[in-house]
């Protein structure tokens, strides 16, 4: 019923314009159309006017009223320049936007015709062109050394003590692999991929076989940190927006970012003033239904906490392969049929 | 064989080039009018570059309702996720169970949106209608170079769009993979419903619009180039003319890299190649015979085209601004030949800054800081076009039609659009930019409203032209300011929301905390959203009553404007002129030069007058 009213009075409010504009239209044919077009010339102007001054206090409000709702200062070192060289372009755009949006504004209006006005017959000026093709080339050389300068620091080589870490992103959550104790990741192979080896880890290769995945990600603050981005099925994208971290996930081809974590969780808690804070991984490119919800929880720590919490961690191999069976008063047949079982599973998991 | 027996609305092709043998077949009664047009010939099957653009207006508008039909669908999922609207299952059936739009089908609305907005509307629709119509008139022939050609590019639009509308009503749905359809998820019906039929048919109805396309490039460079008439060298062409020449020229090199891209995913979908396709593993299975792809190739294949086609879209809109602000503000436009210019470097320049728009695709940096610095190139010819427009403005003589006001807002918006690309086109911020609705508000702003006012700015200014009456005038500002300040309501937010870190294709925002305080900025951006596009109806009730009941255009020149097109009589003839084509004698801005206050082109020179 309510839909029925509202349609109603839209349609209502559409043919009431209508009939107006034909009224005028009728009432400036009657004028002639030089004159209708004189008399709302000035109106028209004012309302460009009013339309800047609109516009201008909308902006200002608005940002200053949405500021909060930013993402808080950058959780990363290189976040920082990237927050920087968006400030100073800023500083140079927002220059030009007002300048040259007062210039429309306020030419439109003063120069709107009048009677006994002629427009000034002005093709071209050959040193102002110039000039004006030259500053802007000039701020754009600034914006643009100072951009790349920063991206081959970012994009360079991770330090050697980084820690690597693998994420691998599959329609719909993001699979976090650690290195263990031994430093190393494993090989993996997509055609071992199951549902007990959901990365498709290459058991013959020791180095997996301490390789931890735990369901969240924890970064040490302070430590270089390398994330190699990896996908099972489509393309994904690693995206930690408090970090300044964004980079595809490709299948077949591993992608890399390293950062450095700036403030642990609590320290975050604090600037944001939030005490339910907390960093998320998100996907950022379309992967498919519920790309909008493959959101992994994210912490930072101090080292001893990361240890403590690393230490609790069961290798990966151990959760799909259970441990051969400790030997105890339990009957023979009991552990001969425990270690049978166990025999065999391992054996259906090399086939995979 | 004689007249009549030729095609009907088809121009003698030797007539086109032998002003004498035309005007002969007028002295011998044969007129035009013997041609005995049939309904068919006349409205439906016509070789006239007239009635074609026409056609491409048309259909153009109908796909615009569509596309803003679809984003109004989408942004009622985004402002208001928990809600439950009874409409939404009576238009949408299972799209939309229980009144909620179902999230593969939010998908695919948002692919349809991009695909049709892009590519139907605002290069089909507006390339296709303005450089159709104008090209001809404002460069003096009789027609275009192929006429026949001409009559397939627009039936193969029109084909294009039925297989393309036909996607709409597959079982598993329209294609859903974004309109940028990168692989694998375009690849596989397994990753999402609209992978399936619904994808197989949008390839070929892309396939269908890229022919179109080409068929009407080539003819417009052709005809510029060859059937300009005496006196018309290229420096005495309106810009208009330029920027569709310049279009065509990248619409030619760039298609056909399009079709190429979609035909090796044509391949990948149904003949097992692997030119995309790497160590996937997906509905239980590796996909162990499609190995050694590399979906990072079809960005760089997509977009070598994707990047031109943002400027197919933008140009001619451009050249068509130029115009009207020169024509209403009684003013050359200032600085001609640095117009010129400044298209030529933004046209050369598109086709080597594709890859800004993969800094974080895992592409070799080094690559990548390359294309930062040509594309921040292109912001200074960009730069000099928005201050030319506004010297134009500087002390002329301003008349507020609504094809002014239009053009006046295409300004603003270029500059807002086109300065947060200076953001995007520096990798480094657009690490934390790219793929948030930062990027979805600068294109918006500067490719989709900006040429949309472009596009509008021509209906109203042509209209007269076209169909010999006027639009009205009040319902053309009240659509513009309804347009202008609700677009800049919608879009200015979302640039905030970027700033949030919120990404794009997303069907809510609730899934995180980081995300979930924008819901009432979400809300606000889609109840605005709906309320401008039910405001459309202004331009639609205003652009088909007024063909049939607008005030009669009773002189050939309303606007007192200097191009060819204002020369011939109001209703334009099949060859445009009845007698002889004009001789052109100066270029289109000779306006307020001395006690003149608009010199048509084709008015000789008096002795001694400066000429530009």
């Amino acid at each position: 019923m309510t839909s029925l009213l509202i349609a109603g009075i839209v349609l209502l409010l559409i043919s009431i314009v209508f009939q107006i504009s034909k009224t005028s239209e009728m009432v400036s044919v009657l004028k002639g159309a030089e004159q209708s077009r004189k008399d709302s010339n000035k109106v028209i102007g004012m309302i460009f006017i009013g339309f800047m001054i609109v516009f201008f206090t909308g902006i200002f409000w608005s940002t200053a009223y949405f500021l909060p709702s930013f993402l808080p200062e950058s959780a990363s070192v290189h976040g920082v320049w990237i927050d920087n060289i968006f400030n100073l372009t800023l500083l140079v755009t927002g220059t030009v936007f007002i300048i040259t949006h007062i210039a429309l504004f306020i030419f439109v209006y003063i120069y709107r015709e009048q009677d006994g006005r002629k427009a000034f017959f002005y093709p071209e000026n050959h040193k102002l062109e110039m000039l004006w093709t030259i500053i802007p080339a000039i701020f754009m050389t600034c914006l643009v050394v100072t951009g790349i300068f920063y991206w081959y620091k970012i994009t360079g080589d991770a330090p050697k003590d980084a820690m690597v870490i693998e994420v691998t992103g599959k329609q719909f959550n993001w699979i976090a692999r650690y290195a263990g104790k031994d430093g190393k990741l494993g090989k993996r192979d997509f055609t071992k991929i199951s549902d007990n080896n959901i990365i498709g880890m290459d058991w013959k290769d020791t180095a997996n076989l301490d390789d931890v995945m735990p369901t969240e990600l924890h970064f040490v603050v302070g430590q270089p940190t390398k994330i190699v981005i990896r996908s099972r099925d489509v393309m994904h994208n690693f995206d930690l927006p408090h970090f300044r971290v964004k980079m595809d996930a490709v299948p077949g081809i591993p992608t890399t970012f390293w950062f450095i974590p700036k403030y642990t969780t609590e320290e975050m808690r604090k600037i944001t003033k939030n005490p339910k804070f907390n960093y998320e991984l998100a996907c950022a490119q379309i992967c498919g239904q519920s790309h909008y919800a493959m959101k992994m929880a994210v912490k930072v720590e101090t080292r001893e906490e990361f240890n403590k919490w690393m230490g609790d961690q069961k290798p990966y191999y151990e959760t799909v392969q259970p441990a051969a069976p400790v030997v105890s008063e339990t009957a023979p047949t009991e552990v001969m049929a425990k270690e049978e079982k166990t025999v065999s599973s391992k054996k259906t998991a090399s086939i995979n | 064989m004689s007249h009549s027996e030729s095609a009907h609305g088809h121009v003698d092709q030797e007539a086109i080039y032998h002003d004498a043998v035309w005007h002969e077949h007028n002295h011998h009664e044969h007129n035009i009018h013997d041609h005995h047009d049939t309904f068919f010939s006349k409205y439906v099957f016509s070789q006239d570059h007239k009635m074609i653009g026409k056609q491409f207006l048309v259909t153009g508008i109908f796909w615009a309702v569509i596309g803003g039909l679809l984003s109004a669908l989408f942004r009622i999922q985004l402002g208001y996720p928990d809600e439950h609207f009874a409409f939404l299952h009576d238009l949408l059936g299972k799209w939309a169970p229980d009144g909620r739009i179902d999230p593969q089908f939010y998908l695919s609305l948002v692919t349809m949106h991009g695909t049709i907005m892009v590519f139907f509307v605002l290069t089909g629709g507006l390339s296709g209608t303005f450089s159709n119509y104008l090209i001809p008139l404002q460069v003096g022939a009789r027609d275009m170079a192929a006429p026949l050609l001409n009559m397939f590019s627009y039936w193969m639009f029109v084909l294009s769009s039925i297989v393309m509308l036909a996607s709409f009503f597959v079982a598993s749905g329209p294609a859903s993979a974004g309109w940028t359809v990168y692989p694998p998820l375009s690849a596989l019906p397994e990753a999402v419903k609209g992978s399936g039929t619904g994808q197989t048919l949008w390839l070929l109805s892309i396939a269908l619009f890229i022919f179109s396309s080409l068929l009407g490039g080539l003819n417009y460079i052709t005809t510029i180039l060859n059937l300009r008439t005496r006196g018309m060298g290229m420096t005495r062409l309106p810009l208009t003319i330029w920027a569709f020449f310049i279009t065509a020229i990248l619409g030619v090199l760039s298609f056909p890299v399009l079709l190429s891209c979609a035909l090796l995913l044509i391949f990948d979908r149904s003949l097992g190649t692997s030119f995309y396709l790497n160590e996937i593993y997906i509905g239980g299975k590796a996909m162990v015979e499609q190995t050694g792809g590399s979906s990072i190739l079809f960005q760089h294949l997509f977009w070598f085209l994707g990047h031109p086609e943002v400027y197919i879209v933008l140009l001619p809109a451009m050249g068509m601004v130029s115009e009207i602000l020169s024509i209403n503000s009684r003013k050359p436009i200032f600085g001609y030949k640095a117009m010129i210019g400044s298209m030529l470097a933004i046209g050369g320049l598109s086709f080597i800054v594709w890859a800004h728009h993969m800094f974080v695709s895992g592409m070799n940096p080094f690559v990548a800081s390359i294309f930062v610095v040509l594309t921040l190139i292109i912001a200074v010819p960009s730069a000099v076009k928005v201050f030319n427009w506004l010297a134009t403005l500087w002390r002329g003589n301003i008349r507020f039609t609504p094809a002014m006001l239009f053009a006046i807002g295409f300004v603003s918006l270029f500059i807002s659009g086109g300065l947060t690309g200076l953001f995007l086109g520096n990798s480094t911020v657009d690490i934390e930019l790219t793929k948030t609705y930062f990027v979805v508000a600068h294109f918006h702003i500067v490719m989709g409203v900006a040429s949309f006012f472009g596009l509008f700015a021509g209906v109203y200014h042509w209209y007269p032209k076209m169909f010999g009456r006027f639009m009205n005038n009040t319902l053309g500002y009240v659509h513009f300011f309804i347009t202008f300040v609700g677009s800049y309501l919608i879009f200015w937010p979302m640039h905030y929301q970027g700033l949030a870190g919120l990404p794009r294709w997303y069907y809510n925002h609730n899934s995180y905390e980081t995300f979930s305080h924008l819901g009432d900025l979400s809300k606000f951006i889609s109840t605005v959203a709906v309320i401008v596009f039910i405001s459309q109806v202004f331009f639609l009730l205003n652009f088909f009553y007024s063909m049939y009941k607008g005030r009669k255009v009773l002189t050939k020149n309303p606007w007192e404007a200097n191009t060819l097109e204002w020369t011939t009589s109001i209703d334009a003839p099949h060859g445009n002129w009845e007698g002889d084509i004009p001789t052109v004698h100066r270029w289109p801005y000779d306006y307020s030069k001395d006690e003149r206050e608009f010199v048509s082109q084709d008015t000789p020179a008096r002795p001694g007058e400066e000429m530009f």
